[in-house]
């Protein structure tokens, strides 16, 4: 039972700080980490469990029970959870120290503890999810928390638009994910993960028509309904649009809610429902397409951006096409190990980026940095460990896994060899933009702004050591045998997942991969290095082309022109045409006639005594009268 | 032997005097005054009905209409004094505050 501990403590963590924050105040900190601490340690217990023997499945209390709708609150924990769990408790732990350094002094300080641990529990509910309603309603938790520490700092507005953008983005894809959560319950009559996938096959012949024209298998529709969601919340093409927004909340969280647990849960859900995506073919081209665009959509964005938190967050959103294509590809195994690579490279390039973003006092603008390199050395070589991770130069974490999933792509059929091409020139762009931001932030002469260039120094230790870990992390993730370890929980659609690594094909990726990753470092150091103006030439000589990626492909104003302008709009003839005009007037006009007649009638209520007299005598009089005649 | 008919009448006057008094009148002891006319008025024909039926009932009931118009009298009259006080009239059109 001690397992149930691992999402609790973080839970009680949160009670007791959001109860008792304000005599807390700064000593925040030591109960949330204490409590996350504690749920790493008991995971890396439960990794031992389940490494050695069966995964654990328990069911704590039966939360709904009506008709033959039942649902518990319970945990499935096998190999690909347990692998969520280190990497949820690992990164949230770092975060949750480095914060301490981060947002020491800020307002609010025991308040984003509090939601941090609450996150912290959501997160790890919803990866020990046995059944779809508990996923959901963790999904949605998680999507909550992300909403209130984006807007962390909700007296600016920038920060409460992007807070709102993030929630009402993710809404379109969630309302998919409850109608196939609901789907699922009309079909097999239970939302319990196991049951579910044992039923599944025997369903996969059914179809939905749709629309009166088209037939589509049943499964496909729940697998593309719950896509939906992934699509949302783990920031793919066309949802993307929230993630780089979400840089407005304060950067322990960029790095640990939209960098390496939250926006992954798409991807886990995706791996986590394998038995029920590899019957749909359909559904997985889907997947497989929607992550391959979004990964070189997303790459051609984050070449030009000069937020430096930008730049990682478009960073994140290819990787995260990345993981997406191979899952949808059917090399699950290929895009978790991904995913738990890019946990603890992609937190490493956002804490670096914390890091200085406050020593340079909240400035976020690379071509307002450079020469960084010397007054930050631990911030700068943790910030290359992490770069080069992400770039995919070989011996490092992410090469090994952006490996796998090129050659797991490159294995998987025609669209599987059209979606590894896209996936190189995604690693050249990616490889290039790492570096770029590398150079330009961190080389050259210093541009930074004069009044505060004395003071940049290296931050305290508190926000220093996690940086140095997760260095250590991006490397040594790569070397730990992780597909192996996940290999027989993630069985693609033609059985379980092999390896190619030795085929002369695999050593020819990997040889264009290293290439890929070379040639975009190369690039980027002739640019930006090599000589200096060039990058304003380029830009020069394609503007349209500068233009359109600068400009994130004009994807917010295509929304706000096509979605949000008619949205409004709509609302506003609403409001004045109906709401105003008919509801309102209607009220007003009962209101008004009752006004009206109360108005006249108060006016015999004068005051003067012997007008009540008068009136009474009258009315003694008309009975009188009436009695005495009739 | 004075016929009922002429106490009632009597009755009658003083009644409608004091009615009118209540009605027309501003200054508020007058006003009080009118209100016992108008009681005295219904014991004159207590009284004579008493009379006239041989039953004493109606002028106990007089003895008991009494009574209560002195105590009713003094309670209105302190009424009066503690709205002067406060007012520095007795004019009933200056008293109109319960109203709307």
């Amino acid at each position: 039972m001690k397992y149930v501990l691992i999402p609790l403590l973080p839970f009680a963590a949160f009670l007791i700080i959001g109860l008792c924050g304000h005599w807390i105040r700064e000593r925040a900190h030591w109960i949330a980490v204490t409590a996350v601490f504690g749920s790493l340690l008991l995971s890396v217990s439960a990794f031992i469990d389940v490494a050695q023997g069966e995964p654990i499945t328990m069911t704590l209390y039966s939360w709904i029970s009506s008709g033959t709708f039942k649902v518990d609150i319970g945990f499935y924990i096998d190999r690909l959870t347990v692998a969520m769990l280190l990497l949820v408790t690992i990164v949230s732990g770092l975060v949750h120290i480095y914060t301490i350094g981060y947002m020491h002094g800020e307002s609010g300080y025991p308040r984003f503890f509090a939601y941090i641990a609450l996150f912290t529990f959501s997160m790890l509910m919803l990866v020990m999810a046995d059944n779809f309603l508990q996923l959901y309603v963790f999904w949605e938790a998680v999507g909550l928390c992300s909403y209130l520490l984006i807007g962390h700092w909700y007296d600016r507005k920038s920060a409460n638009d992007a807070a709102t953008k993030a929630f009402v983005v993710n809404r379109v894809g969630d309302f998919g994910f409850g109608l196939g959560v609901m789907l699922i319950f009309a079909i097999f009559g239970t939302l319990q993960y196991q049951e579910v996938f044992a039923g599944a096959a025997s369903q996969a012949a059914l179809t939905l028509n749709v629309g009166g024209h088209w037939q589509v298998g049943v499964l496909t529709m729940i697998c593309l309904l719950l896509f939906a969601g992934a699509v949302g919340k783990s920031a793919q093409f066309p949802l993307h649009v929230w993630l780089p927004d979400a840089m407005e909340g304060p950067t322990p969280i960029s790095a640990l809610i939209h960098a390496a647990t939250m926006v992954t849960a798409g991807v886990f859900m995706v791996a986590r429902l394998a038995p029920l995506y590899n019957l749909s073919p359909a559904a997985m081209d889907v997947v497989a397409v929607t992550g391959g665009f979004t990964a070189i959509f997303a790459a051609t964005i984050a070449i030009t951006q000069n937020d430096i938190k930008r730049v990682v967050a478009y960073s994140t959103v290819s990787q995260l096409g990345y993981m997406m294509m191979a899952c949808g590809l059917g090399v699950y195994t290929a895009g978790m190990y991904h995913l738990l690579t890019h946990g603890a490279f992609k937190a490493l390039l956002f804490l670096g980026c914390g890091s200085v973003i406050i020593a340079l006092h909240h400035e976020q603008d690379i071509r307002r940095m450079g020469g960084l390199k010397d007054k930050l050395p631990i911030t700068y070589w943790t910030f290359v460990i992490g770069s080069i991770a992400l770039a995919g130069i070989p011996l490092t974490s992410g090469f090994f896994s952006k490996d796998e999933i090129l050659i797991g792509a490159w294995t998987a059929g025609t669209l599987g060899k059209t979606l590894a091409v896209v996936g190189l020139m995604t690693a050249f762009l990616t490889a290039f933009y790492s570096a770029r931001l590398v150079f330009v932030a961190f080389w050259g002469p210093s541009r930074v702004d004069p009044k505060h260039a004395q003071h940049i120094h290296e931050p305290s230790p508190t926000m220093t050591v996690p940086l140095m870990i997760l260095a250590a992390l991006a490397i040594i993730t790569g070397y730990v045998g992780i597909p192996e370890f996940l290999a027989s929980v993630l069985p693609g659609p033609s059985g379980p997942a092999e390896t190619h690594h030795g085929s002369p094909e695999a050593m020819a990726i990997m040889v264009i991969a290293s290439l890929a990753g070379i040639g975009g470092i190369a690039a980027a150091y002739m640019i930006y290095v090599g000589s200096p103006g060039l990058s304003k030439r380029l830009a020069a000589q394609w503007p349209s082309a500068y233009g359109l990626s600068l400009n994130k492909w004009y994807m917010d104003e295509l929304y706000d022109a096509w979605i949000v302008k008619p949205t409004t709009e709509a609302a506003d003839i609403l409001w004045r045409g109906v709401d105003v005009a008919v509801i309102d007037a209607a009220v007003n006009g009962v209101a008004r006639v009752v006004t009206f007649w109360s108005g006249m009638l108060r006016l015999l209520q004068s005051g003067q005594v012997q007008h009540y007299a008068l009136a009474m005598a009258l009315g003694a009089v008309a009975i009188l009268g009436v009695y005495v005649l009739f | 032997m004075v016929p009922l008919s002429y106490y009632m009448v009597l009755s009658a006057i003083v009644f409608l005097t004091g009615f009118v008094g209540v009605l027309i009148r501003r200054n508020i002891i007058i006003l009080l005054l009118s209100i016992e006319l108008m009681l005295n008025a219904t014991n004159i024909n207590f009284v004579a009905f008493s009379h006239y039926l041989n039953d004493v009932s109606g002028q106990v009931f007089v003895f008991f209409t009494l009574t209560v118009a002195a105590a009713e009298v003094a309670v209105g009259l302190a009424i009066i004094i503690a709205l002067y006080r406060g007012k520095a009239t007795v004019n009933v059109e200056d008293l109109n505050l319960m109203k709307w």
